[in-house]
């Protein structure tokens, strides 16, 4: 039985882990929990993980400044709550946060766990993930103190970035209690510029020649056949680049890309609507919806994914241009799969989804060299050396 | 300022680490005699000066590895430098500290178009990465007002931002993955040519760390597509409410400028009368407004700006119709400090940033304090990010100016506090804003960046006396104080 406590109140979640860390309690931490099911199963045989601090009680927007573009929120906030906020004012969430709780069967999701996951969605490649949005935080750290880091302005170099060092930190940090957050204007009009049947080495071509042009691309994916029956308009191989912006613009930057694509084949276009249809099943990795097949995420340098695909042998399919790639390859494959990746220029694969067992038997975070994985433990043991906060939950021992 | 006292025994020792760093790094790379040295003695901030113990230059990793190694066994501090142009004393050498300058380290190692990106060594300048690449329709986006000269190291140990940071971000945003030497010598790389670098972000916390936590030897960059169009609008508005009200109405307008910068009266007549660009001076707010993108963008928002402009009343605007007129707008807003300079035998820049809409009111507030300090003030304002630089002018050589211009200019940056800003937007808190720094945090929250530094820099050696007002140990930091007891807490909800 896991005794599950809900604070309310930043003064709360101090008390909930100073205790914690003065008894050397494990505790794992929560926002809704739809995303359970990604990272190590925490605890082991010795050390059992009985309590949670849950703090999807702990909601509520504190601040919103559309003409500032900025937005403060409670970290158990759920993200649609915010999302409806900001589109009321025109605005968006610029990296475009996925929607990962459908990948474990779930629904909703929070600010704080979009934040400790670092989530990023199509735009990464134009405008950046979690990471690059977040203006500061405060949280509680597994001593069971309350620190913050940046603040509510764009610029800041003041004091390390640690908003930057928790977000991504998959909770084994700090608590996040509150998070502030740059919001940005959404697109006054949307279009798509869609390649047909295209293999995924042309396609890997036709993205980088539009993601280098100046036409300020800000998506690319490539979809193959076999798993295009999700999206709209699938069936075939789908290579797709979207244009978004002022009206005039998105014409002339739409029309300027079908023609750059033009020696890939006959181009065709999405309007914003069959658009914002067509990305949020990207973003939401809908090809992969609906399975407990295992699931695999890899970040790698873009013009080597066809490669690594090809190598890999299983479903998978290209977002960020190249740069990140969804993978249906069995957890027995993993040692080979980070080999391929190696061999390929390097970065880095993580185990999404899998069962208990296999997670626990395979990093399911990258596996890191000597020196950087000591140095990370010593971070962790700067926030919570007691290793309190979801122990285990990236790497064994942290 | 005071900075930490000089381990005396480190100096004593001044010949064996000579000649330990003579053997380590051969050649010309060890500089230990004062003339030598003297180019070293202080960074942009020229108030404070000080002769390093000894100046080492090296070129390979393996050297800066080895020097590092050999320091942290000695327990000899280091001082990373790269152009030296910080303006906030982040460079600043100290007397019982070797100053590791990575002038050597000058060579962009790959331009990768297909993967966007570039691999250069740390002592490449800023506008050295876009002139490697801009032939081919590229550039490296953050572009400090220093960016011939500053490195790409020193941009990312500051976290350095640049007009274009309001549309394309900065130093953190642009970046891919660096190498680093840790002060123990081991060498790690983080992030690479991949868009999200793994485990904690590591590289996102280097970023901005001001040399505190390793030596940066190699940094990947992104690099962008140039935009086509790129046209420059400048408007002189009579008030600077009003000109701070067209920058909250351009961005309510969902409209991202490539750059918004705005200049104050003092400001605009200092640089008019250095570059005569034309520059209205019958109005007490400027704005540059940069828009780039496709021509027909670039058209679109400029009509766009200009209704709200006129709706605001301006007093005049002009728009760029040539790519010379467009830098020529420019040319005085980026000779803004030398153009200061001018004017007052010594100026201090400061850096705070505020939120947008408390311009006005700190604007006010600060001439107010430019009365009772009885010293000149200019404003140039990335206005579009909320990042003020007031250029305070003083006479060094004048008994008691300096003391009292720096107590001016802490009196702004308390300001920018109060009203929600942060003491310093991009250049740093180096030694400069360093006894500032409880103004913004608790003791909690500097005790937790104190031990961040710990898990990096166990021994404290790298660049001592910057960032933290108040040092403690490691050890200390590391104590855990712990209340032990029955559940302390029956109010939180339970289930
Ligand atoms: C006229 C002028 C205009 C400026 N305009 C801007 C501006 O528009 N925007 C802006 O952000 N800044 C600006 N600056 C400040 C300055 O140029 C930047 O902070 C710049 O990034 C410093 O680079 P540098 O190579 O000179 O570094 P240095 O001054 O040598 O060092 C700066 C800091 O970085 C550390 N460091 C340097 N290299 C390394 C390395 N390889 N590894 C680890 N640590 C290292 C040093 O220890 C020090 O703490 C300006 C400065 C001047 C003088």
């Amino acid at each position: 039985m896991v005794e599950i406590l809900k604070p309310q109140t930043s003064e709360q979640v101090v008390d909930a882990i100073a205790w914690a860390s003065g008894e050397e309690i494990p505790i794992e931490i929560l926002g809704s929990g739809t995303k359970r099911g990604f990272g190590r199963p925490m605890g082991d045989a010795n050390r059992t993980v009985a309590h949670a601090v849950d703090l999807s009680g702990f909601s509520g927007i504190t601040l919103y400044e559309p003409e500032e573009l900025v937005l403060s929120a409670w970290a158990g906030t759920p993200l649609a709550e915010i999302e409806a906020a900001v589109a009321e004012k025109g605005q968006m969430l610029a990296f475009e946060p996925p929607r990962w709780a459908r990948l474990y069967g779930e629904e909703g999701g929070t600010l704080g766990g979009m934040i400790a996951c670092n989530l990023a969605g199509p735009r990464r490649v134009k405008a950046g993930a979690s990471r690059d949005h977040i203006l500061g935080i405060e949280a509680v750290t597994g001593r069971g103190e309350l620190v913050k880091s940046g603040g509510r302005v764009v610029k800041n170099v003041t004091g390390y970035d640690l908003s930057k060092l928790l977000t991504g930190s998959f909770g084994t940090l700090a608590a996040l209690t509150q998070i502030t957050i740059k919001v940005l204007p959404s697109p006054e009009t949307i279009e798509t510029v869609v390649l047909s049947g295209l293999d995924d080495e042309q396609a890997i071509q036709a993205m980088s020649v539009a993601l280098n042009s100046s036409h300020e691309v800000s998506a690319a994916t490539h979809v193959p056949g076999n798993l295009s029956d999700v999206l709209p308009g699938g069936g075939g191989a789908i290579t797709a680049v979207r244009a978004e912006g002022f009206v005039p613009s998105v014409g002339a930057r739409s029309a300027a890309l079908q023609k750059l694509l033009a020696p890939f084949g006959a181009t065709s276009t999405l309007d914003m609507e069959a658009s914002k249809a067509f990305w949020s099943t990207i973003r939401d990795v809908e090809p992969f919806v609906g399975t407990d097949d295992s699931l695999w995420r890899l970040s790698v340098m873009p013009s080597e994914a066809a490669r690594i695909i090809a190598e890999i042998g299983a479903p998978a399919f290209m977002d960020w241009g190249g740069g990140l790639i969804w993978c249906q390859a069995d957890t027995a494959d993993a040692a080979s799969l980070r080999r391929a990746l190696a061999a390929h220029g390097g970065g880095h694969a993580s185990l999404v989804r899998a069962g208990e067992d296999a997670r626990r038997d395979i990093p399911v975070f990258e596996p890191q060299p000597a020196p950087l994985a000591a140095l990370s433990t010593r971070v962790k043991d700067s926030f919570d050396p007691r290793h309190i906060l979801n122990p285990g939950r990236m790497y064994e021992g942290v | 300022m005071k900075m930490p006292d000089p381990d005396v025994d480190v100096i004593a020792r001044r010949e064996d680490i000579l000649a330990a760093m003579q053997s380590l790094v051969p050649g010309e790379g060890v500089i230990a005699d004062a003339t030598g040295m003297a180019v070293y003695e202080s960074d942009g901030l020229t108030a404070y000066r000080q002769l390093p113990l000894i100046v080492v230059l090296p070129e390979t990793v393996e050297q800066v590895s080895a020097v590092m190694a050999y320091c942290n066994a000695h327990g000899v501090k280091i001082v990373p430098r790269g152009a030296g142009t910080s303006l906030s004393g982040g460079a600043l050498p100290a007397a019982d500290a070797i100053t590791l300058g990575l002038g050597k380290f000058n060579r962009v190692l790959e331009v990768d178009f297909e993967n966007r990106c570039a691999r250069v060594q740390p002592g490449v300048t800023n506008l050295g990465i876009t002139h490697a690449v801009e032939a081919d329709g590229f550039y490296y986006a953050p572009d400090p007002s220093s960016q011939i000269a500053c490195t790409i190291g020193g941009n990312v140990a500051e976290n350095s931002g640049g007009v274009h940071s309001l549309k394309y971000g900065l130093t953190t945003n642009n970046i891919l993955g660096i190498e680093m030497v840790l002060p123990g010598g081991e060498v790690l790389r983080l992030g690479g040519k991949h868009m999200e670098s793994e485990g904690y972000d590591l590289l996102g916390l280097m970023t901005g760390s001001e040399g505190l936590l390793g030596v940066i030897t190699e940094v990947t960059v992104r690099i962008l597509p140039k935009p086509t169009t790129a046209r420059a609008v400048m408007l002189g508005f009579e008030s600077s409410e009003a000109g701070g009200q067209c920058v909250a109405d351009i961005i309510g307008a969902g409209i991202i400028p490539g750059g918004m910068e705005m200049m104050d009266r003092p400001a605009i007549k200092a640089a008019e009368a250095f570059v005569q660009v034309g520059y209205p001076l019958d109005v007490e707010a400027l704005l540059l407004v940069e828009l780039d993108g496709p021509s027909v963008e670039v058209d679109y928002l400029i009509e766009r700006v200009r209704e709200i402009a006129e709706a605001l009343g301006y007093v005049s605007m002009r728009v760029s119709e040539s790519e010379e007129e467009r830098l020529q707008f420019w040319a005085g807003r980026k000779a803004a400090f030398p153009a200061i300079g001018r004017l007052s035998p010594d100026y201090y820049c400061m850096d705070g940033t505020i939120p947008r809409h408390k311009l006005p009111e700190v604007l006010a507030r600060m001439s107010k304090l430019s009365d009772k300090y009885e010293l000149g003030v200019a404003n140039v304002f990335h206005a579009g990010d909320g990042n003020l630089h007031p250029l305070i002018m003083y006479d060094a050589n004048k008994p008691g100016e300096l003391e009292r211009a720096e107590n001016f200019g802490s009196d702004i940056l308390r300001l920018c506090v109060e009203v929600g800003g942060v003491l310093t937007g991009e250049h740093g808190v180096g030694v400069e804003k360093r006894d500032l720094m409880e103004e913004v945090f608790t003791e909690n929250d500097l005790k937790q960046q104190q031990r961040v530094k710990c898990a990096f820099d166990p021994n404290q050696l790298l660049n001592p006396g910057k960032v933290f007002p108040t040092l403690h140990r490691c050890a200390e930091l590391g104590r855990m104080h712990i209340q032990r007891g029955q559940l302390p807490f029956p109010d939180i909800p339970r289930f």
